[in-house]
């Protein structure tokens, strides 16, 4: 893949060179990565909370980016079946029966004897699975599933971190990681920690109770 | 700090670049993901499976039901968790609200209620068709969820929150999204009460008048109207809660 027996500035400029391989055959994968340390610098530096959560989203944006670019096919549609290559659509039976489609376009007799011989027809003709020609012209489903669900839940579970940030807002009155911390140290040093000794005989009692509903 | 995330996020980043070059190129057709044995299958097999034509819909509900299921589930908890975290109990919910500055108490704008009055209809039909018509277009439970709560949360920025709530309380919309669920469980329980496995749609066609390929395609429908009763209401439930700070009173 790597033009390895190129000169230095050829495997970086070059045809096969670093760049234009990065660049401009994987350009998608690129923007991911850049995304993602966007987001992940965020998550790691930002000292308000707000913006760490921004920051998680634009992580969250960069993985959808590269699901979906890697689910791409070249010459592949979207996965939805077009009319003829749909097992069960009306049109795939069509074209398997010229005369009948002929019958229906006539009067309106002929047109309902037509569908109930297509009815009686349909045994014969069980629908069939694609054929690899056929297959190769739509994209695989399953990043878009993945990441159709992925956005949703990414909404919802994006609603709880903001609700657990305005709840700190309410219960130090600021947002920033820093103080947040502090005043929880200080709450902390302030507690007095009960003493161990006394918090044995408790233990013990609770210890006999399980022993005797066992 | 801000030294250490930069070393921690270059180095990511050079990892992350050196492993791109090794991904194929742009849309290769040999790419995993286009040419594994379950790509095919989905592309190859579905209409046959069942009568859905959008692949998308079908792996959703269908193939992925177990996993679409507890997505929902996910989101009902989310929603619960975030009416949770916001409550107010106690001394917390007698303390007064915030004073805003600069907070002006006018009549809702009558140009921006007029508007949102003929678009609110039109975005509910629309939420409608993009939930019914899922299976042959894209479109789905999550998608036409979302689009429903936002008209509703579109009421609640026109006028005020208690508008919205005339029309979607906050308790009625954790019902709702309890309701969803049920839904979902329930068309797999029943799959299961006729001798199939669980969300084994295949099993209605025992009791809808109807071959198990359609059966399949009836069934999906209900689990997508399950997934959209559910995503609506927890989108309007994070809204009220989050833009009133879990008071679920007054404007914005």
């Amino acid at each position: 893949m790597r033009a390895v027996s190129e000169a230095d500035s050829s495997i970086m400029f070059g045809e096969d060179g670093l760049l234009n391989e990065l660049l401009v055959e994987r350009f998608n994968y690129c923007v991911y990565v850049v995304l993602l340390l966007i987001g992940l610098y965020a998550m790691i530096a930002k000292n308000n909370l707000i913006k760490k959560l921004i920051g998680m989203s634009i992580f969250q944006t960069a993985i959808i980016l590269f699901y979906v670019s890697i689910g791409v096919k070249e010459g592949g549609t979207i996965p939805i079946y077009v009319a003829e290559h749909d097992p069960h659509g009306n049109h795939a039976e069509h074209a398997a029966h010229p005369e009948e489609a002929n019958a229906t376009e006539g009067s309106e007799e002929n047109a309902t004897t037509a569908t109930a011989s297509h009815e009686a027809d349909h045994g014969h003709h069980a629908p069939r699975s694609l054929t690899d020609e056929e297959t190769s012209g739509y994209a695989n489903p399953l990043p878009h599933v993945l990441m159709l669900t992925a956005i949703v839940v990414g909404v919802a579970t994006l609603g709880v971190a903001l609700a657990l940030t305005q709840r700190i807002y309410r219960a130090y009155g600021t947002i920033e990681e820093d103080a947040v911390l502090a005043a929880i140290l200080a709450e902390d040093a302030a507690t007095v920690i009960p003493d161990v000794l006394s918090t044995k005989p408790k233990r013990a009692k609770a210890k006999s109770r399980k022993a005797k509903q066992a | 700090m801000k030294k250490l995330a930069l070393a921690v996020t270059v180095l990511t980043g050079v990892l992350l670049l050196y492993a791109a070059q090794d991904f194929l190129a742009w849309g290769d057709l040999q790419s995993p993901a286009s040419a594994s044995p379950v790509s095919k299958h989905f592309i190859a097999d579905t209409g046959v499976d069942t009568e859905v034509p959008n692949m998308v819909t079908a792996v959703l509900a269908d193939y992925r039901g177990f996993d679409t299921m507890f997505e929902t589930v996910v989101i009902f908890i989310a929603g619960i968790a975030i009416i949770g975290i916001l409550r107010r109990t106690g001394a917390d919910a007698d303390a007064p609200a915030l004073k805003r500055e600069n907070e002006i108490a006018t009549e809702p704008d009558l140009i921006v209620t007029n508007t949102v009055r003929l678009l609110v209809p039109v975005i509910q039909l629309f939420a409608f068709y993009v939930l019914a018509h899922g299976h042959v277009s894209p479109g789905g439970g999550f998608q036409g969820g979302v689009i429903m709560g936002a008209s509703f949360i579109l009421v609640a920025l026109a006028w005020d929150l208690p508008k919205a709530m005339d029309r979607l309380s906050v308790d009625r919309a954790v019902m709702l999204a309890g309701v969803g669920i049920l839904i979902y469980a329930g068309i797999g329980l029943f799959s299961m009460l006729l001798g199939g496995e669980f969300l084994d749609y295949a099993e209605l066609s025992h009791v809808l008048p109807v071959s198990s390929e359609m059966a399949r395609y009836h069934a999906m429908l209900g689990v997508e109207i399950g997934v959209a009763f559910t995503v609506t209401a927890v989108m309007f439930a994070i809204y009220a809660n989050l833009s009133t700070r879990g008071r679920l009173e007054g404007g914005l």
